[in-house]
């Protein structure tokens, strides 16, 4: 599951080029950061403010394509172009694949 | 390439971004700051110099567009080279970042060796663009150099209203003629600091230096509160100056200075002459003729300083002028009033 989430290639090269150390903080900080990106893209959606809605969407792609985590960050690319939809923001679908991407960032985090 | 450590700025709003983008400068052996938005950059870039910006441009506040537009119209800031690191999505938003004067795009994730290569390369450009502007504020007045980093270069003119001021050391052929080479050049820069200094406390720059005498501009490239006021005061500092030097000069057994100022006030033609290659700003016309014209009259009627009647005109306190004889100077139709200190 792991080589569907995070492409491993990309993740070896970050740890190569930064320290494995550096990229294990670098993981917590998004591990952290990521949920409050996740409530803003709720909160924009809520309220119909579709630039927040794409900055949010925008922030996770940028984060999820550093770590080489493919399927969310075209999720959120496919957010970030598209806006903010009259009805059903798939919010879910994203957070369902994060949900699962955190799983496999951690496992690569503390191997 | 020289690798000099730069100091670099990089906005994010995003906090993975600005660790890893922190991490990724300092290895490459330079010092980063860091901004949120776009609004934190603007006042940190206001507090302190950098030589790099690393852009991102999705941000809240003030995004990097905001950013480039408000580094365009900031004279301190406009020269600074900016990077533009973002996932932003779309050509012509890339675009839209080189149009607004940013120096180079790098997409994220960030690849560390092109970063490297961007940074060392604009670095280098700030570098030679630092030294220029530093050759500039040295064989250029200040004002001049603003002038020319605001407006750009073009050969041509304007007219305007200003002063002129032209002053030069009596006999000074003859002094230099009893002094070492040393001793001479030594006197003629002495002359200059004081001169410069009376000049730019008024307001005015010192145009032109030939030899032992040299010509001040009151009113351009920039407008001054009046400006034959500026000049006459600048002269008057000027023999107050000599004075003092001269009491020196006495107590060691050297001859005195002395110093002949001739000003006239009117419309000049201001700007660049010369070549494309080599020019220098100054004015020309009939009032820049006529401040030569009575500089050398000074000699005649040994008088210290000569002015005319527009410089008269402008003065607030006319109490410690005399009226000389009218003169009818070569390449003027009509004999002048001509008025002395």
């Amino acid at each position: 599951m792991t080589q569907d989430l995070i492409d491993t290639a990309t993740y070896t090269e970050l740890c190569d080029a930064m320290g494995a150390d550096f990229v294990a903080e670098l993981v917590n900080t998004f591990l952290e950061d990521a949920p409050n990106m996740i409530a803003a893209l709720k909160l924009g959606a809520s309220n119909g403010d579709v630039d927040a809605y794409r900055r949010a969407a925008h922030s996770i792609k940028s984060n999820a394509e550093v770590f080489g985590a493919a399927p969310l960050a075209k999720q959120a690319r496919e957010m970030e172009l598209t806006g903010l939809p009259v009805a059903n923001p798939p919010i879910p679908t994203l957070e369902a694949i994060y949900a699962d991407t955190v799983r496999c960032l951690r496992a690569l985090r503390d191997a | 390439m020289r690798d000099m450590p730069g100091r670099l700025l990089i906005v994010d709003d995003n906090k993975v971004n600005r660790l890893l983008m922190s991490r990724s400068v300092e290895q490459l052996g330079h010092t980063a700051a860091v901004a949120e938005n776009g609004r934190i950059a603007m006042e940190m870039l206001r507090a302190r110099s950098y030589d790099i910006l690393l852009l991102d441009i999705e941000m809240p506040e003030m995004d990097g567009f905001e950013v480039l537009e408000a580094l365009k119209v900031d004279p301190k800031l406009r020269d600074l080279p900016v990077i533009v690191t973002s996932s932003v999505e779309g050509l012509d938003n890339i675009v839209r970042c080189i149009e607004l004067g940013a120096d180079d795009y790098i997409p994220k994730p960030v690849n560390k060796v092109l970063l490297n290569a961007r940074v060392s390369a604009s670095l280098e450009r700030k570098r030679l663009y630092d030294e220029q502007k530093k050759l500039l504020d040295r064989f250029a007045t200040v004002e001049v150099a603003q002038h020319l980093s605001e407006g750009g270069f073009t050969i041509g003119g304007q007219r305007l209203d200003a002063t002129i001021l032209f002053c030069d050391i009596r006999d000074f052929t003859s002094m230099s003629e009893a002094m070492t080479p040393e001793a001479t050049i030594d006197l003629i820069n002495t002359f200059y600091t004081l001169m410069f200094d009376a000049v730019s406390s008024q307001g005015g720059i010192v145009s032109l230096m030939v030899g032992d005498g040299l010509m001040a501009l009151f009113g351009a490239p920039r407008p001054i509160e009046n400006s034959a006021q500026c000049a006459l005061a600048a002269a008057q500092d000027m023999l107050l100056m000599t004075a003092a030097l001269n009491e020196e000069r006495v107590i060691v057994g050297e001859a005195e200075l002395r110093i002949g100022f001739g000003i006239a006030t009117g419309e000049v033609v201001a700007g660049y002459t010369g070549t494309d290659d080599r020019a220098t700003y100054t004015c020309i016309g009939k009032t820049v003729n006529l401040a030569a014209r009575l500089e050398a009259h000074t000699k005649i009627v040994d008088r210290s300083v000569l002015f005319d009647e527009a410089t008269f005109a402008g003065l607030t306190d006319q109490s410690s002028c005399t009226s000389m004889p009218e003169v009818r100077f070569k390449g003027f139709s009509d004999a002048m009033r001509v008025f002395a200190l």
